[in-house]
């Protein structure tokens, strides 16, 4: 067990100083900001309309911000043949797939805290409801995303189209997740009805498809 | 035994597609509210309920796959995707094709018709990533992608009905209880649309092999041809 | 009702576009077999 923190505290360091130096993010996030305007373009609506529809709209932006993070997840792998290396060493592969997906999340909350600002301010929006429920679930639908796409990202590496691939396999398989983000947030935002079910099937979405990734992870790994 | 099988086969399918149908038109009681287009259901249940076996057999067979490598197991999980997807296809048409006149609306987020939209969507993807794969880990991929859309199913399902609690939709097919004859001719189709699920499955899990025998001997010609050459 | 109709139709039309798919593809390996068999 600590040897796959070990290695993954490892990967997942080497990630965020890459990504810190590199200094890609601000590119990623400039986008996002303009993704927001552009958005509030479309949509001129009034507070209360806004905090019925702004549950959908917010999370659409992040889903692309996730789809962005996870295409890239394993282009620097693939580019020096660390999978290669990975496969030969004694590290658990596991601890590679964690240290991937929390780089991925990381990467995403940072970008949902970013646009969550200018959201508000666009849209004029104030939670009715209990506020800090939204931390929960961004939090858990951040993760539904991540770890399925930072799965289908290694699954797609020998796939014709990869870009397009990821979110193709992605996007069916998490609709339970991705309404129950939309339903809890405008839940939250509206204050009509109770978040509290969206929130439980999130958790047992996270737990079942945490678990499956982890377990068949190794098998996609030595596949490629 | 085998080479007599398939046309027996085809003529029960034959004969219980075409009573089924005469039931369904003709036979079958006349539905109060709806009147004559409640008869979609006759074809729209039934291939809804092939639909949903035939990716419950393909889950078996990715599971089997996974566990066994056999190619066996694989080629039956292509099989049942694909002819699966073809039955999903037409739930997803027939449905609309009933609810238009019925609410005079073409969708409705009803609990069946969008688990199924979701079930698609899903099994589409799966027979995409089957032919983006270019490597030759494909059947595996494949598993596992089969896997984890098993595994999304009751979590479509809950997460969809809450949301119909919420945001309350007609439903499509009618709750409650079914009379017996209805159930009856329902399940006269479904019969003869199993039989003729068996036919297009076993044609193409014979169209398969022989493709793939065709490929093996190909990549073989290639590769002797290359030595000639040296 | 044109809608019924509609329905059955529909049905049967993508069963057969789907094995006229197959059938293509069938032949189109039958030709490539019958090309291997000539070399």
């Amino acid at each position: 067990m600590s040897a796959i923190t070990n290695v993954a505290r490892a990967s997942l360091s080497k990630d965020l100083r890459l990504e810190w130096r590199s200094k890609d993010a601000i590119n990623s996030m400039l986008f996002f900001a303009l993704l927001v305007v552009i958005f509030s373009f479309s949509f001129d609506p009034t507070a209360e309309e806004s905090r019925r529809i702004a549950g959908g709209l917010v999370w659409v932006a992040f889903l692309f911000a996730a789809v962005v993070a996870l295409n890239q997840t394993w282009a620097r792998e693939l580019r020096n043949q660390v999978l290669d290396a990975y496969r030969v060493s004694p590290a658990p592969a596991n601890a590679l797939f964690l240290a991937k997906a929390f780089g991925n999340f990381i990467f995403v909350i940072v970008l949902e805290t970013f646009m969550t600002p200018l959201f508000i301010v666009f849209y004029n929006l104030r939670a009715l409801g209990p506020a800090y429920q939204l931390l929960i679930v961004s939090a858990l639908g951040t993760w539904a995303l991540v770890v399925n796409g930072t799965f289908f990202a290694a699954m797609s590496l020998r796939t014709r189209s990869r870009e397009i691939m990821l979110p193709l396999l992605l996007f069916p398989i998490s609709i339970p997740a991705l309404l129950a983000t939309v339903e809890a947030t405008t839940a939250i935002l509206t204050g009509d009805f109770s978040a509290k079910f969206w929130i439980v099937l999130l958790a047992a979405y996270n737990v079942v498809f945490t678990t499956a990734c982890l377990l068949l992870f190794d098998t996609v790994l030595n596949a490629e | 035994m085998i080479r007599r099988t398939f046309p027996i086969l085809g003529v029960l399918t034959a004969v219980l597609l075409s009573y089924g149908l005469y039931e369904a038109l003709i036979g079958a009681p006349t539905e109060q509210s709806m009147g004559d287009v409640q008869r979609i259901f006759y074809y729209h249940a039934p291939s809804a309920w092939t639909a949903f076996l035939l990716f419950g057999i393909n889950f078996v067979a990715s599971v089997v796959y996974l566990i066994q490598r056999s190619i066996k197991a694989d080629i039956i999980a292509l099989v049942t995707a694909e002819v699966g997807v073809v039955f999903c296809t037409v739930v997803l048409v027939t449905g609309p094709i009933w609810a238009r006149p019925v609410w005079g609306i073409w969708w409705t987020w009803d609990i069946r018709l969008t688990s199924t939209l979701v079930l698609w969507l899903i099994y589409v993807s799966y027979l995409i990533l089957r032919r983006f794969s270019s490597s030759g880990q494909t059947p595996l991929m494949a598993a596992v992608l089969a896997i984890f859309g098993a595994l999304d199913v009751p979590l479509v399902y809950f997460s969809i009905r809450f949301f119909r609690t919420q945001h309350p939709q007609p439903v499509i097919g009618g709750e409650g209880s079914i009379d017996p004859k209805m159930l009856q001719v329902a399940l006269i189709n479904w019969a003869g649309f199993l039989c003729f699920a068996c036919l297009v499955c076993w044609s193409r899990y014979r169209l398969e092999l022989l493709q793939r025998e065709v490929e093996e001997t190909e990549a073989l010609e290639a590769l002797l041809d290359s030595r000639k050459a040296q | 009702m044109k809608f019924l109709y509609a329905a059955y139709a529909a049905t049967w039309i993508i069963h057969i576009s789907y094995l006229a798919l197959l059938l293509r593809r069938y032949i189109r390996l039958r030709n490539e077999i019958q090309e291997l068999n000539q070399r």
